[in-house]
Order: C-alpha cells, then structure tokens, then sequence
C-alpha cells in the first residue's frame, strides 16, 4: 500500500508514460479535467433528481389546489415538532458535510473522519426521528389502505366543517410517496458516506483528490434541500399561531 | 368511388364539411411541399452525380434561403393551426338548445339513454337536421365516443361528465366506435347511430318510451329521501334545488362554481367536495349506492325544475340558490334578504 | 464500389485493436472500452428489435381477415403492447445513441473514451436487467394496457402485471438518463485541443441534444411508473376516480416525457444522415449552424407540446389552443433541418453507396411523416383522426422510416470502423430498396385507413369489412419489411468473417472518427489529436494529392 502523495510511474500499451497520481483515470489528460468531468457530472445527476421529485411534486400541487380545506385538517394531524427537529437535524448534517470538504481540501484527516461520521449520525438520527412519525400514523390509521380512517377531524380556519375523509387519503398517499422517496434517497446518501467515511480513515483523501467527498457532499445538499421544499409543504399548511 | 373499396368516409353531419375541407387543404399544401422537396432531392440527386474529375462545390450556407424557408412554412402553419382552431371551436362548442341525450360507457357497450325516455344499447336514433349533445360519463375505465361519418370524437371517463353534439345532415346508419383502448373487447365496442326522418324518428320515439327521464329522475329523488333534506317548502338542512340548474352557487371556501351537470353529479358522489355556503356538511355520498344512468335521471330531473334556465355568471350577491322573490322584488333584492338571515338558512 | 483514394493497407498480420485485445466472455462483460459495449448494446437490442418485430408480425397476420381468428382478444390485446413496449423502450431509445452514440462520441470529438466508463457499463447492465425483467413479464403473461397504459385501465381494471413491465422500463429508463449524462459530461469536458463547438460533427450536437431530453424527461416517467405501481400496490388513489383521483393527471404525467421520447428516438437519426450526406455528396453541410440550432430547439419545443396526445382527452378549449400552437413550432426547426440536407445535394458530388441510400430514404419517409404531424396538430382535423390508424402511420414513418433508417444507414456508413470488413455493396443496396418499398406499402395504406375512420387497437374489424383491402396490402408490405430488415443481419454477420478488410478510411470521410485505424485500438489514437480545421473538410480531403500518399491521415 503506497502513500497517495507518490506519484506513480507505470507502463500502458507497452510505453511508460508521465508520473501521475495514482487517482488519475486514463482516459483523462489531467486531473483537473477528472475533476470538472466528476463534478459536472455530479450536477447533471441532480438536475435529473430535480425532475424526478418535481413531477411528484406537481402531483400534489394539482391536489392541494383542489383540496386544500382537507389537506390542511391532514396536514395538521402529523408532527410539525418532529419535523422541525429534522429539518434542523439536515440543515446541521449539510454544515458537518461542508465541514468534510474543508477538511479533505486542507488534509485535516481527524476532522475528516469525524464530520463525515457526525453526519451519517445525523442522518440516522433524521431516518429515526422519521420511523418515529410513520409509527405514529400507522398507531392512528393514517396510512393509506384497507385500515385508513380519518373521521371528524376539523378543517382549520372553519369551525364546524370536517375533513373529507377520501381527500385526506390522498395528503397521506402523497405524504407517504414524498416522504418515502426521500428517505429512500437519504439512506443511499448514509450508504454513500459509509463509504466515504471509510476511505478517508484509510488516508485516501489527499488535498491533490477528495471528489468523491466532494461530489457526496452535493448529493448530500440536494437531498437536504428537497427536505427543505417538503417540510413547509407537508407540515406547514395553513397552520396558524 | 368504388363501394367495395371506399377511400373516404361519408360526409353526415355539419361539421363533416368543414373537417374534409381543412384536411384536402392540408393534403394539397403538404402534397406540395413533399412534391417541392422529393424533386429537388431527385433532381440534385441526378444531376450532381458524382463524374470523374467534377468537384463538390463548397457552400456554407445562406441566411437569406434559411429566413425564407423558415418565414414561408412558418405563415402557412399559422394558417393551418388557425383554421384547425376554428374547426375546433365549432366542434367543442355545442349550441344552447341542443337535445340532450346522456351516454354511459361501460366496458364493453354502450348505453343511451334520451332525455325523453328511451333507452338503447350500441345503438343511437338521432332525428336528421337537429342539434342533439351527448353527455356522456364512463362506469369503468375511459372510452371514446367516435363516429367517423360525423368527424366527431370524445373521451368519455369515469367520475365526469364530458360533452359531445353533432347536427346529421343525411338519414342513413353510421358507425360508432370506441377509440379510446379499454380491455379486452374494446374492438367490439361498435355500434350504430340511425339517423331517420323527422317522421319515422317520431315514430321510433313513441314505440316503447318509458317515459321522460326527468320523471325518473323524479321518482328516485323521493326514493332516496333526497326531499328530506333538499325541500322546496320550507327552508331544509340542504339548499333548495328549484331553479338552481346553470346557476351560480357561492362555496363554503369562497369560490363559486356554476351548477353544471358535473357539479351536481359531484355534489351526489362527493357532497363535501364542494360544500354550499352556509350549509352543515351532513349530506350522505351516494357513491356506490345509485348507478350512472340514475345519477343521470336525477341530474336531468334537477334540471327540469329550474324553471327557466337564465343564463349563468350572473353574480349572486348571497344565498346558494335564487330564492323566490315576493312580489315586486328583484333577484337581487330577494337575495339580500335571504343573506340577512341569521345562520344562513333560507327564509322564502 | 470503393471510394478509397488511398491504397488498402494489407494486413498481413492482424494489428491489435479493441476486439482482439482479449479474449473472453469476462473481458466482455466487465470491459470499460466504450466500443465494446457499444457492441454489447448492438446484440442485446438487435434481440430486442426482433422479438418487437415478431409480435408485430403477428399483428399484421391477425389483421389479414376481419375476424378476430388468428389469436384471442386478449393475446391481441398483449401483443400490441408489448410491441409498443420493447420497441419504446428496449429498441428505439438505446438504439442510435447506445450503440453508434457510444462508439463513436469519444472518438468524434478525439477523446480516448466516455467521462465515466464505468456508468457506461453500469448503463448497460441496468439495461440488461431491465430487458430481462421484461422478457420474464412477457413469458408469464405480458401486459395488456397498450404501451401507454392510461389510468385507471392500468391501476384498477387490468389483471397483468403492470408491476413488473413498470418496472422494467424504470430500470431501462435509468439505463438511457445515464448514456445521456455521459455524453453530456463528454462533450462537455473530454474535446481534444482545437475542437471547438463549432467544429463538432452534427452528430454530436445531434446526441447532446438527446441527452438534454433523455436526462431531463425520464425521471418523470420514473416517478409515474412509482406512482402506478403505488396505486395497483396499495389502493392509494391517485389517478382513479373512485378512489378520488384523476385520470387525467396521469396523461399529463406520461406524456410530459413520452412526448419529448419520441424526440430522442428521431435526433440521433437526424444526426446519423447529416453525417451520411456531407460524406455522399463530398461538402460540408449547407447552414451548419443552422441545422446545429434546429437539433438544441428541438429539445427544448419538445418539452412543450405534449398535451397534444390530449386534444379529445378533457383539457379545455384554451389548453388545445396553446399545445396546438407550439406543435407548429416544434415542427418548424425539423423542416428547416430538411431543406439544408437537401441543399446539401446541390452541387455536390453524390455517390450512391448503401449508406445514402438509406439516407435519401430517410429524407422521403421522415418528410412524409413530418407532414402528416401538421394534420394532427390542426385541431380540427386531430378529432376526427386522434386514436386511429392515421396516427399509427404517422409515427411509424418517423419511427421507421426516419429512426430505423437512420440507424440502419449509420450502422452501414459505420461498419468499417466497427468491425474492420466491408459488408456487400451489391446486398446492402438491394436491402435498402427492399425495405423502402416494404416499409410505404405497409404504412401508407395505414393513412387512409385512419381517415376512414378505423381505430387503433382493435383485433376484430368484422363490423366493417370495408377496412379489409388497405389491412391486406398493409399486411403483404410488412412481409417485405421483415425480409429488409432480416438481410443486413446476415450479411453483417457474414462480413464478418468473410468480408473484405476495410482500410481506416474507406469512404475517405471527414471526422476524427476516420483517423483511427480499422478496427481502431482500446485507446483510439496513439496521440491525442489536435484540431485546426472545420468540420466536413472534404475540400481538404479531395484535393488532388500526390499518387500513394495517403489522404486520411
């Protein structure tokens, strides 16, 4: 195992070539071109994540539009709290991501390790805090399907009247499949930072080469940010002090 | 123009006309512009055959030739798409005094009903020269109501009302498609549509009519405890429905909708969807518990208690439906009134 | 029937080049050389192109008689959709940009390979498990929704297994959104020196365009398949009606990128031919910038129109109106594409090898279906034909006269530097001829059948017996059509063996493509090449040059 600082010279179609960083792949000229490649690439990933959540999120636009009185009495009955919380815990976990990079920019190893495993912390603590809000709607027939039941609840702002029950299931199927997917995301994304968090205790970060730190930390952020869009549009419809 | 071997379907209704009309131009331009290019390829293509000895000329480009051949097309689009939408308005737009007949889909037939009563099933007897609309919702999945002599198509899908018309010009029996892929006997959802003489359609009419829909709409509207609620003696825990066919209706959520044919089958199947102002949301779903042909009697029997149909938009000040007014009042006035109640309930 | 200007370079000795390099099944399935898996796309959807091809067949022989006899409703039912399906979804959209796409990219703008080798092959594997996926739905009863399964038929009403065929095309789709970010990452950041913008072969704007579409349109077809499934799975009510839903949200949904698809399934193609005519016809393109812009414009008009499949769905007046308008627009740079091909001819030097054969049969097949896109987009006439088989005829000559033209006329053009052999000249011409007669006597009939009034998808026709004329001669075309496309199979594969070895250049075309040797080695070019002329340099190359000095190099 060599140290990543050497540089390596080695043979290819018969000829020995420049000494280069070992990280250099060999259909690139140079490492700065490995670089924009991976970092371009990492964006137009999340220009076609944007549009994948964006149709879902069309979805439920055209619905809320049409049932907002019964999408507010839903969106009333899950955790404003807990959501919240999580959305402070992302907003936390995207400060130990740009934290990470700093530290993979300027061979801080210790700070490296220490906020890639923070945020995967973080993570989980947002996956578990979410667990929490999901057994609760099961707990209260909230989930969509044969045991869904939604009676009496008031709509906000207009005493007297009371959710449609059907219209309703449609704010948690919607609520479900939003949230889901992002799970989903993030647990791909504490994959990733596994990942991560292993290679860089093995010291293969080098200030020379970090961009898989770099590239997860804007996957990282992307997934934050739709978090960001979710909450108010979930938890915070119509709500009043 | 061979009868085994037809290239071209019958012109029968109004619309036929303009339709073919639009289509032959379209088949002259394009024709035109195919013929301009494919002598040109060919042309070029003979010509400009590769000889020993002969180069290619360079040519980078022309913006002159590129406007051109950008600005031309463009005009004669604009011309099609302007013509196509003028066909299209007279299409979707059906005349207000158009005899209803109500169609419901199902996989795999179809099944009319006339507002007069008769009922037929792949089969639709329209008397010729008369505005006849469809209004058609579909049980299952969504079909499509095509009749190729006509020019005439419309999605039909469940949970709506969508609307289709046609005036035939010549007596004769015409075929019905579906066109919208719907399962497994989707192709044999074909039918007729006869178009008779005033006289035999009259004729047809009175062979076996069990009377108008509306008064089996009627009928079901007492079956169903709808007067329960619904009176139009004294003020009821529902709005009165006398009059309020094509009407403004003011919601619970401030909107205002009119009551169309959707709005009513609506308020049946979904009665909090859009809830009246200043009524309690107590009116039971009807969903499952009437079918589609009497959704469409009851909607046709509301309709026949609207006295006149006014004309829709008029801005209601206050209640839900026009209340009657005493004597020497205006509508407007009545609604005031009715708005000074206590608790929004109705005081005739 | 050679055009070499230069003297073949005997190979005594086969040089080593990327198929011969190694050998072995795991050098295949684990290679990162984007030439190798462009020819592990070029079976796999070979296969696929067949098994779509065999079920249209089918269709064509049950629509000889009126009566449904030949197969039942639901087979019939079944075999439409699954020939809309794999065609779609595991021929068409991979086809070019899979397979020459990958090719040739790198080697076009003078790179040694893609930006991410490695995605290359991921994309090729999540391809490949989505084709099996799908296989393994068709061999346990298929699906019978038709390839645009519309709500609530697909959600509530259909006892196939939607699921599965879902999530084929999921994967498929996830395959196509990665070919598409390489090449964008490629085209982006991987250009030799001096290879400017303006001096990329069309082809290339031609592909970067596709994968604008293909990574912005997909994802939304992902996420309707999601929610199909999620409906079908657990009741949810998206699109249901009697669970609360709209039907008509689906067709928005699916055709906000089925629409832009059929844009990813033409562009490649356009970009084949414009490569094929500057060849053939020894000139550069007339109006590159032009025809440069008309690929980018069709990108981006193609995420506008797509309600224009709803016309007589529900949408209002008003909506109509506006897709209506922008369905003019986006036809206006593909006509503007088609006059500079054409003044492309003008005063050129033409040949009439195979590969422009099939070009000018692209330029008469996609014209046709070209034109008959303004019939649906006018309103007034779309009610009437909306459904029926004028729009089956429509798409088929885009598809097929303009695609799979395309595809067949660059795998031709291209097939030197693939393989290293010359095909049959003689063969290649007579397939062309076949499959341009086949091809109008099958969909041409299909045009007025659709105005008469036939409508899709339907097996039995027995109520109207007057359809059976046009149904038999569409039936015999597509006879001729199978025999056209059966051809080049076997010649391909015999050139293999027994072709003539091909020289670097063969049609002594312009390109960095051509500088490689043929077949080219793993890395493509022994040095990384500087560009300091303009695309389509055939004066350069056709200039009167010294006896046994080389042109091409």
């Amino acid at each position: 195992m060599h140290d990543s600082s050497t540089t390596v010279v080695h043979e290819r179609n018969g000829e020995a070539h420049a000494a280069h960083n070992p990280a250099l792949l060999h259909h690139f000229a140079e490492p700065q071109q490995q670089r924009d490649a991976a970092s371009l690439g990492m964006w137009v990933f999340l220009a076609t994540e944007v549009m994948f959540f964006g149709g879902l999120f069309c979805a439920y636009l055209v619905y809320r539009q049409w049932y907002f009185g019964d999408f507010a009495a839903a969106s009333k009955s899950i955790n404003m709290g807990l959501g919240a919380t999580n959305t402070a815990v992302l907003i936390c976990s995207s400060l130990t991501v740009v934290l990470a990079v700093w530290a993979a920019q300027t061979a801080r190893r210790s700070l490296l390790v220490g906020s890639l495993a923070l945020t995967m912390l973080l993570g989980l603590t947002f996956l578990g805090i979410k667990g929490i809000e999901y057994r609760d709607k099961f707990v209260e027939h909230h989930v969509p399907g044969a045991s869904f039941s939604f009676e009496n609840e008031p709509i906000p702002g207009h005493p007297g009247q009371y959710a449609n029950a059907r219209h309703a299931q449609m704010f948690f199927s919607l609520y479900f499949v939003m949230t889901g997917l992002h799970a989903l995301h993030m647990i791909i994304g504490l994959g990733i930072f596994l990942w991560l968090l292993i290679m860089a205790w093995k010291g293969r970060f080098t200030p020379e080469w970090h961009t898989p730190v770099e590239i997860g930390g804007l996957y990282w952020h992307f997934v934050d940010i739709v978090w960001i869009y979710l909450f108010p549009l979930l938890y915070l419809i119509d709500r009043h002090p | 123009m061979l009868n085994n071997f037809p290239l071209w379907p019958q012109q029968a209704s109004t619309l036929a006309g303009h339709v073919d009309a639009l289509y032959i131009f379209l088949l002259i331009v394009t024709g035109m512009m195919a013929l301009l290019v494919f002598v040109c390829i060919i042309f070029f293509a003979a010509r400009y055959r590769h000889r020993p000895g002969v180069r290619a000329e360079q040519i980078e480009g022309s913006n002159a030739l590129e406007i051109t051949w950008s600005a031309i097309p463009f005009l004669i689009f604009m011309v099609i798409f302007v013509w196509g939408a003028l066909v299209y308005f007279k299409e979707r737009t059906p005349p207000t005094d158009a005899s209803e007949v109500y169609v419901v889909a199902k996989q795999w037939m179809w099944k009319v009903e006339h507002a007069e009563g008769q009922r037929e099933i792949n089969e639709l007897h329209v008397p010729v020269g008369r505005d006849v609309k469809l209004i058609m919702t579909s049980q299952d999945v969504i079909h499509s109501f095509y009749i190729p002599a006509f020019r005439i198509k419309q999605d039909v899908l469940p949970g709506r009302y969508t609307v289709e018309w046609f005036r035939a010009t010549k007596p004769g029996v015409y075929h019905l498609f579906c066109a919208e892929y719907c399962g497994t006997q989707h192709s044999g959802m074909v039918g007729s549509i006869v178009v008779q003489e005033q006289a035999q359609y009259e004729a047809w009419m009175n062979g076996g009519s069990t009377g108008p829909l509306s008064a089996s709409g009627e009928k079901i509207f007492a079956e169903l405890g709808c007067a329960t609620c619904h009176r139009t003696d004294t003020p009821g825990r529902g709005p009165n429905l006398q009059g309020v066919f094509g009407q403004p209706v003011q919601l619970e959520d401030g909107r205002t909708v009119t009551a169309d044919e959707n709005y009513l089958r609506e308020c049946i199947l979904d009665p909090g969807a859009k809830r009246v102002k200043g009524f309690q949301p107590i009116m039971p779903t009807f969903q499952g518990l009437v079918s589609e042909e009497q959704v469409n009697a009851l909607v046709a029997y509301i309709k026949s208690i609207s006295a006149n149909k006014p004309p829709g938009g008029a801005k209601a000040t206050a209640s839900v439906v026009a209340p009657r007014h005493e004597p020497g009042e205006t509508r407007a006035q009545a609604g005031e009134r009715v708005h000074a109640q206590p608790n929004g309930s109705q005081v005739q | 029937m050679s055009m070499s200007m230069t003297t073949p370079i005997l190979q005594p000795v086969e040089r080593e080049n990327y198929l011969n390099k190694e050998y072995g099944v795991w050098s295949w399935l684990l290679t990162t050389d984007h030439k190798r898996i462009a020819l592990l796309y070029l079976i796999s959807i070979t296969f696929f192109f067949f098994i779509g091809g065999f079920f249209a067949l089918l269709i064509r022989l049950e629509l000889l008689t009126p009566v449904g006899d030949l197969v039942q409703a639901d087979t019939y039912n079944k075999l439409f959709t699954m020939h809309g399906m794999v065609m779609v979804f595991f021929f068409l959209i991979p086809s070019i940009p899979a397979v020459l796409g990958n090719f040739l990219v790198p080697m076009m703008i003078g790179a040694k390979d893609l930006a991410f080798p490695r995605i290359n092959l991921l994309s090729w594997y999540l391809y490949i498990i989505g084709g099996v996926m799908m296989l393994h739905c068709m061999l346990t009863g298929g699906v019978d929704t038709g390839w645009t399964f519309y709500a609530p038929f697909s959600t509530s009403f259909t006892n196939t297994n939607i699921i599965e065929a879902g999530l084929a095309i999921f994967v498929a789709g996830f395959s196509s959104i990665l070919t598409g970010l390489n090449f964008v990452v490629t085209i982006h950041r991987m250009r030799a020196p001096g290879m400017t913008w303006s001096r990329l072969p069309l082809f290339i704007w031609a592909h970067y365009a596709t994968s604008i579409i293909q990574l912005l349109g997909t994802p939304v077809i992902a996420v309707t398949i999601v929610l199909v499934a999620a409906e079908r799975a657990l009741h949810l009510g998206i699109f249901d009606p009697k669970l609360g839903g709209d039907p008509l949200l689906f067709q928005h949904l699916f055709w906000f990128y089925s629409h832009p698809a059929v844009y990813i399934m033409i562009l490649p193609s356009m970009g084949v031919i414009t490569e094929i005519i500057a060849c053939f016809s020894r000139k550069r393109i007339f109006g590159y910038h032009f025809v440069a812009f008309s690929s980018i414009a069709i990108a981006v008009f193609g995420f506008l129109v797509w309600a224009h499949h709803m016309f007589v769905a529900g949408i209002s007046v008003y909506s109509a109106l506006v897709f209506s308008f922008l369905s003019y627009a986006v036809a206006l740079p593909s006509a503007i594409k088609v006059f500079n091909w054409t003044a492309t001819l003008y005063k050129g030097s033409i040949h009439y090898d195979a590969p422009m054969l099939y070009a000018f049969g692209f330029l008469g097949l996609f014209t046709i279906g070209g034109l008959t896109g303004l019939f649906l987009a006018a309103l007034g006439i779309d009610v009437h034909v909306t459904d029926t088989y004028f729009v089956v005829a429509h798409f088929h000559y885009i598809m097929v006269g303009g695609a799979v033209m395309g595809y067949l006329g660059g795998m031709h053009f291209w097939w030197p530097k693939i393989s290293g052999r010359l095909y049959p000249e003689g063969w290649a011409r007579l397939a062309a001829l076949i499959v341009f007669i086949g091809f109008n006597l099958t969909f041409f009939p299909q045009f007025v059948l659709g105005y008469m009034g036939m409508p899709r998808r339907y097996y039995d026709y027995s109520h109207m017996p007057e359809f059976q004329v046009l149904n038999v001669l569409s039936t015999a075309g597509a006879t001729v059509l199978g025999v056209g496309y059966l051809l080049p199979m076997v010649y391909f594969l015999w050139s293999m063996r027994y072709g003539k070895p091909a020289s670097d250049n063969p049609w002594n075309a312009a390109g960095l493509e051509w500088k490689t040797a043929s077949p080219p080695t793993t890395f493509n070019f022994d040095a990384e090449p500087v560009v300091t002329w303009e695309a389509y340099n055939y004066e350069e190359l056709d200039a009167p040059h010294k006896e046994g000095v080389p042109v091409a190099r």
